[in-house]
């Protein structure tokens, strides 16, 4: 851990908040994708069959 | 072989399925690396102690949040002169991403600004562009929401686009204007001539945004195959709705 | 063009509400803006000319989704797409005839309000001429923002989203032009700045609203 002196808190907020925000976009991101795929493979599997 | 081909949506899936593996990666590699060297191999700046090391966020978020609208302004041209779906679609995917790397870029700013400058928030050009440009991006987001029909959706989001485009460069003018700045100069020497940026914090710095650019090409990438798969899927239901 | 502009002016008079709707709403702002902040006059009258020109900004879009939202549901605005007129001029006409109710009244009602919040004599003046030069790319914002929603159910707080962010330039060079005229500094800068915003949006912009009413009516 470095010495982040007198501005840890600043410091750890800004890296929390933008590491949270990237993390939710990607894991939303990443839902949404795979609920579009699952959904198109069925529909298609049932057109087929 | 020309780049017209990807604008169908399959070859559009096929290579993007081919690159994004390694995309994924490189952005995931730049990111951590750029990072973790800033955080904990920089040393602290004489003057703002160790805040500086927001600037590895900071910067690189903010770029990101430009360079998605312009994005999506290049997308939504293509759509209105080429009408290539996946052009339509890779713009509102856009538009999300561009959000969050402007939230960033605010959340992160006001962070930093509080012990440096002493407040929060001031209505400095900068500042307040940006907020401008997160409400563009609100109501772009929102109009994709509210129109029913994709196509119509598509042609109305983009025309907002280009209006958009002009009214927040026009914004941008018109409040350096209202207020002198508080903001100091960018840091990115591509726009100044010169590096204003010691080495220490710079390669870092140049890792992060190459990193922040990749990333937000996968995410792209991937919501623009997300928005072509809804888009299917809607189409096969209708499709199906019209046989029986 | 003139007969549309008679039927639009004659629709916003009858119609009881229309036109006097955007004065009041301007007065009550106004007034309410001493309880809010306090009655000391030295106060007031820094920020009369801000809250003047939020004011009037604030009364344009409440009654921008009157502008074409009547017309598309009982479908005059698919009758002046197929017209013989330019369906750009159409909706320059319905802009001109929401400046004529709305904004019009607007830049008459501003000096006596400015009475109101004690706004400086020599600010007079440059507010009715910033207000007059800057209501009309309001007015012409606003259409592109109705036709851009027009065809959404319920799409008036949607609007408010997509047009708040494009009136920032004008309200900002106004607003700056009003409050340097009540200072007694030079107004000429912003003043300019605003005219040429407002011939820009009232060139370019009919354009951007025709494109839009047209991919919604199709």
């Amino acid at each position: 851990m470095p010495e982040l002196g007198k501005y840890a808190t600043e410091v750890m907020a800004a890296y929390g908040a933008s590491l949270l925000l990237l993390a939710g976009l990607v894991l939303l991101t990443l839902r949404k994708g795979r609920r579009a795929r699952a959904e198109l493979a069925k529909i298609e599997a049932q057109r087929r069959g | 072989m020309s780049l017209w081909e990807y604008a169908n949506p399959v070859k559009f899936l096929g290579l993007s399925a081919r690159v994004q593996p390694y995309l994924w990666a490189a952005a995931a590699i730049c990111v951590v690396v750029g990072l973790t060297w800033g955080f904990f191999a920089t040393p602290d700046d004489y003057r703002q102690g160790s805040t500086v090391k927001i600037i590895y966020l900071h910067v690189p978020a903010a770029l990101m949040a430009i360079n998605a609208w312009f994005m999506m302004l290049v997308t939504s041209l293509i759509w209105l002169i080429r009408r290539h779906h996946v052009s339509a679609l890779a713009a509102k995917a856009a538009a999300p991403v561009g959000l969050t790397m402007t939230l960033i870029a605010l959340v992160t700013g006001a962070i930093w600004g509080q012990p440096m400058w002493g407040t929060w928030w001031a209505w400095d050009p900068r500042l307040t562009s940006f907020l401008i440009l997160f409400l563009f991006y609100l109501g772009y987001i929102a109009l994709w929401e509210a129109v029913e029909d994709p196509d119509t959706a598509a042609d109305l989001t983009s025309v907002l686009c280009l209006v958009g485009s002009v009214f927040a460069i026009l914004s941008r003018y018109a409040v350096n204007f209202w207020n002198q700045g508080l903001h100091q100069g960018t840091s990115v020497p591509v726009a100044t001539g010169g590096r204003t940026v010691a080495d220490v914090f710079w390669y870092p710095l140049l890792i992060s945004m190459v990193g922040f650019g990749l990333l937000f090409l996968s995410l792209v990438l991937y919501r623009t195959g997300t928005e072509i798969r809804l888009r299917r899927t809607r189409a096969l239901l209708a499709r199906s709705r019209k046989d029986v | 063009m003139i007969a549309l502009l008679r039927r639009d002016l004659m629709l916003a008079f009858r119609a009881g509400g229309g036109f006097g709707l955007g004065l009041a709403f301007f007065l009550i702002v106004t007034v309410l803006v001493p309880f809010s902040v306090g009655p000391q006059s030295e106060l007031l009258s820094t920020i009369a000319p801000g809250v003047l020109w939020l004011g009037a900004l604030l009364a344009c879009l409440l009654s921008l989704d009157r502008l074409l939202a009547l017309d598309f549901e009982d479908g005059t605005l698919d009758l002046l797409a197929t017209a013989p007129l330019p369906l750009e001029a159409a909706l320059s006409v319905k802009a001109l005839s929401h400046w004529l109710t709305t904004g019009l009244p607007l830049v008459l009602a501003a000096p006596v309000l400015g009475l109101m919040l004690n706004l400086a004599p020599s600010g007079f003046m440059w507010l009715i001429a910033s207000l007059a030069l800057g209501t009309p790319a309001l007015s012409v914002i606003g259409t592109f923002g109705a036709a851009l929603t027009v065809g959404i159910k319920r799409g008036g707080l949607l609007m408010s989203l997509l047009v708040l962010p494009l009136y920032v330039p004008t309200l900002i060079f106004g607003a700056e032009a009003a409050r340097r005229g009540a200072m007694g500094l030079d107004p000429g800068t912003p003043l300019t700045l605003l005219a040429g915003i407002t011939l820009g949006t009232i060139a370019l912009m009919p354009f951007a609203s025709a494109a839009v009413l047209r991919m919604t009516l199709r």
